[in-house]
């Protein structure tokens, strides 16, 4: 028995999978909400540290499982099949919500020149760099929008650098923590501009949810009381209430499926128990993450498209990106530790763009909470003690004494660090995996080094007695991540980028990449805020557009 | 059952080692048949006695006390089965590394030779027959990690008895749950 043909099939209910299926529902199209994973609540690896998102020895507590392996290829050629839990798998989440349901929750909006990087810094030798066909002020509309109607706490008035904004926030900060207390005044008396960091979390009751409980499970967990904002208890039951959204989960697209005159005709997927489906539609949305986007697309093959679908000149999965993270650990002689979550609190932008001798930089903010096991891994270096009875005089004295500043540095984007299919190695459906391979451009190196220079001159003034800097090197190996972003640019010339100002797949009318694939460059911010704004912004354009059913014959 | 450091270390282990044993599998333990899932009785003798070293007990409980053993040998049945050859042909490895040198079993050495040789495999400094087909300094790391999730992670895996690594560094457990926190409020101003 066939399925009823639909208006719109969404691939992914992350950050812009999940707008997207409540602005087309809201506006009267017909939606079916293709999710691979499952409808996770918090009491799934409940405050298990061993087992979440962000540090997973024992597994991805929100996806996903061994079913669905990807390649490496580093750069000496060799091939390496690897799961979820390896790093350079690249995983994000897979699950209803993507990776909003467990993220940390930080909410920038993107500076006016992080849209015009190349007219700014020139052009990059060895880097694909370039302007995004639109400007902040293109996108200014739809980040209040993600704002007010997604949920944003804090307070960033205090940012001198901050593109402006016309509407406030919706929500105030938490009060500060101890971290901030004690970081805000040695930030000002550098001369620097510190801020509380808005937050896609509820600081006060808001949109029929509670308030943050300030729990020490934040950042790779489910939040227990709903106070952290994710397209899973938002904009997702939004879309369910009008009636014109069904959502399926465990459903893993196969293929986007093409007629012969270059319409996209719907999605065939495998549903929850295994069997082939074809689920066919007027619009296809494709909002499976950075390296999911692209992998659909070049197991979508045509007449029209023998390479995958808008892989026209190969630049589809090209330019693979993240953010390079740097930073410091700063100990301390006294107390800092608060059990106040969700910890981090204070950033400054001072080190966002301008500075000598490297193209744009990034934020620096506080960490958020750690568990001891974090502490563990994520403080090392010289001076600190691996194993034996130093390393516990260490971690009695130092657990409650410690504070980590870090931050994303903006990375030039590299052709060459890519997202293919394999030739071999395919998933459980029998579908070839993703293939990742490529290496860092030079600037991130002279980047990082100067900001984690800075991180720790913040920590010591702040007080620390002995600061650590993140050692660990990352020039050779690709990017990606639970920030993975780049790898379906948005660009006005076809011939180097995949999709429209509008992210509809260039030379198809039908089919749009809408999640933070379309970035031609990521920001030196965490960028779901971004790629909500971008899903709110051609999401209005679809609606407008909208004429009605397309006859595809 | 409070750690005590005045018996005799070699003692303290076994008893160690047979309680958690017995705490991990409700088997009785005998000397002909091992109660772990996946180790022999020799190898988890080696292993705890690495583990030890790794986080040792003093004033605090060690990682054997804090059922790292139990937490590493029931991990090798699931997601780290990939593992099990790895700490079968390591373990091997160090106690051929130990009778090489020592001309006695790792768990046998006194503590600071103990101590000396994880130094020479945490630097891939032994040179020896027994790691042809792995890695010391590999198998070094892969230990420290999994000692430090066995001690410090949380109690639902088969480590970290009784929370015992969190009340190690005073972490309040339970914690303190809501947005009123009257008490912590007020010793900040007060």
């Amino acid at each position: 028995m066939s399925l009823k043909h639909v208006n719109a099939v969404v691939v992914g209910s992350g950050a812009g999978g999940g707008v997207v299926a409540k602005e087309l529902s809201t506006a009267g199209l017909s939606v079916v909400l293709l999710e691979r994973g499952k409808w996770y609540t918090p009491f799934d690896d409940r405050k298990d540290d061993l087992r979440n998102q962000r540090t997973c020895p024992l597994g991805n507590a929100f996806g996903p499982d061994n079913r669905n392996p990807r390649v490496y290829v580093d750069g000496g050629g060799r091939e390496y099949t690897v799961d979820s839990r390896h790093w350079a798998y690249s995983n994000n989440a897979a699950c209803v919500g993507g990776g909003t349901l467990s993220y940390g929750a930080m909410a920038w909006r993107f500076m006016e020149d992080d849209f015009r990087l190349r007219t700014k810094y020139g052009t990059v030798e060895g880097s694909t760099l370039d302007d995004w066909p639109i400007t902040y002020w293109d996108l200014e509309p739809f980040y209040e929008k993600a704002e007010w109607e997604v949920g944003v706490s804090g307070d960033d008035s205090n940012n001198v650098f901050r593109a402006p904004r016309k509407r406030p926030l919706p929500m105030p900060p938490l009060p500060p923590n101890r971290d901030f207390q004690i970081l805000e005044p040695a930030a000002k008396r550098l001369g620097l501009h510190p801020f509380h960091i808005p937050m896609l979390r509820n600081s006060v009751p808001y949109n029929g949810r509670g308030a943050c409980m300030r729990c020490r499970w934040c950042v790779g967990y489910a939040c227990e009381v709903s106070a952290k904002c994710g397209t899973q208890n938002t904009v997702i039951p939004t879309a369910i209430a009008t009636g014109n959204c069904d959502l399926r989960t465990e459903c893993i697209a196969k293929e986007v499926l093409t007629d012969d005159r270059g319409h996209v005709r719907g999605v065939a997927y495998y549903d929850a128990n295994g069997r082939y489906r074809e689920q066919t539609s007027d619009l296809v949305i494709v909002s499976c993450s950075a390296v999911e986007s692209p992998r659909l697309l070049l197991n979508s093959k045509s007449r029209l498209f023998p390479n995958g679908l808008g892989n026209r000149y190969d630049w589809v999965g090209r330019n693979l990106q993240g953010h390079a993270y740097t930073g410091a650990a700063g100990l301390f002689e006294e107390e800092t530790y608060d059990d106040l979550g969700p910890g981090a609190s204070i950033a400054i932008c001072d080190f966002s763009h301008n500075n000598p001798g490297f193209v744009a930089g990034g934020l620096l903010a506080n960490e958020f909470l750690r568990s001891p096991y974090q502490v563990v891994t994520g403080i090392s270096g010289e001076g600190v003690p691996r194993w034996g009875k130093e390393h516990k005089d260490f971690m009695r004295r130092y657990f409650k004494r410690n504070m980590t500043v870090m931050g994303p540095m903006q990375e030039m984007p590299v052709f060459d660090s890519r997202v293919q299919v394999d030739p071999k190695v395919k998933d459980a459906w029998g579908i070839p995996v993703a293939r990742i391979s490529g290496r860092h451009h030079p600037n991130d190196l002279l980047g990082t080094d100067f900001m984690r220079s800075k991180a720790e001159m913040w920590l010591k003034e702040a007080g620390a007695s002995k600061t650590i800097p993140f050692h660990w090197t990352f020039l050779g190996i690709p990017s990606g991540g639970q920030h993975q972003a780049g790898t379906c640019r948005m660009g006005n010339d076809p011939k180097t980028s995949v999709v429209d100002k509008y992210c509809r797949v260039h030379e198809v009318d039908n089919v749009y990449v809408i999640d933070g694939s379309v970035h031609p460059n990521n920001g030196g911010f965490n960028p779901v805020l971004t790629i909500m704004a971008i899903a709110y912004y051609a999401s209005a354009n679809m609606v407008k557009t909208w004429k009605g059913t397309h006859a595809s014959g | 059952m409070q750690p005590s450091i005045r018996l005799n270390r070699r003692a303290f282990l076994q008893a160690a080692l047979t309680a958690a044993a017995a705490a991990g599998t409700g088997v009785a333990c005998n000397t002909n048949r091992s109660p772990w899932r996946f180790f022999t009785l020799d190898e988890a003798r080696t292993l705890a006695a690495m583990v030890d070293q790794i986080v040792p007990p003093d004033q605090d409980a060690g990682a054997v006390w804090a059922g790292v053993i139990n937490y590493i040998d029931l991990q090798l049945c699931g997601p780290y089965e990939s593992l099990q050859k790895t700490y079968r042909q390591g373990l091997a490895a160090v106690d051929q590394s130990s009778q090489a040198r020592y001309k006695k079993p790792f768990a046998d050495l006194e503590s600071n030779d103990q101590i000396a040789m994880l130094h020479l495999l945490e630097d891939g400094q032994d040179s020896g027959a027994a790691w042809k087909q792995i890695s010391s300094r590999e198998f070094f790391d892969t230990v420290v990690d999994h000692t430090m999730q066995g001690f410090y992670g949380d109690p639902r895996h088969g480590g970290n008895r009784e929370g015992v690594s969190w009340k190690m560094l005073n972490l309040p457990y339970p914690p303190i749950r809501g947005r009123l926190r009257p008490d912590a409020e007020k010793a900040r101003s007060g």
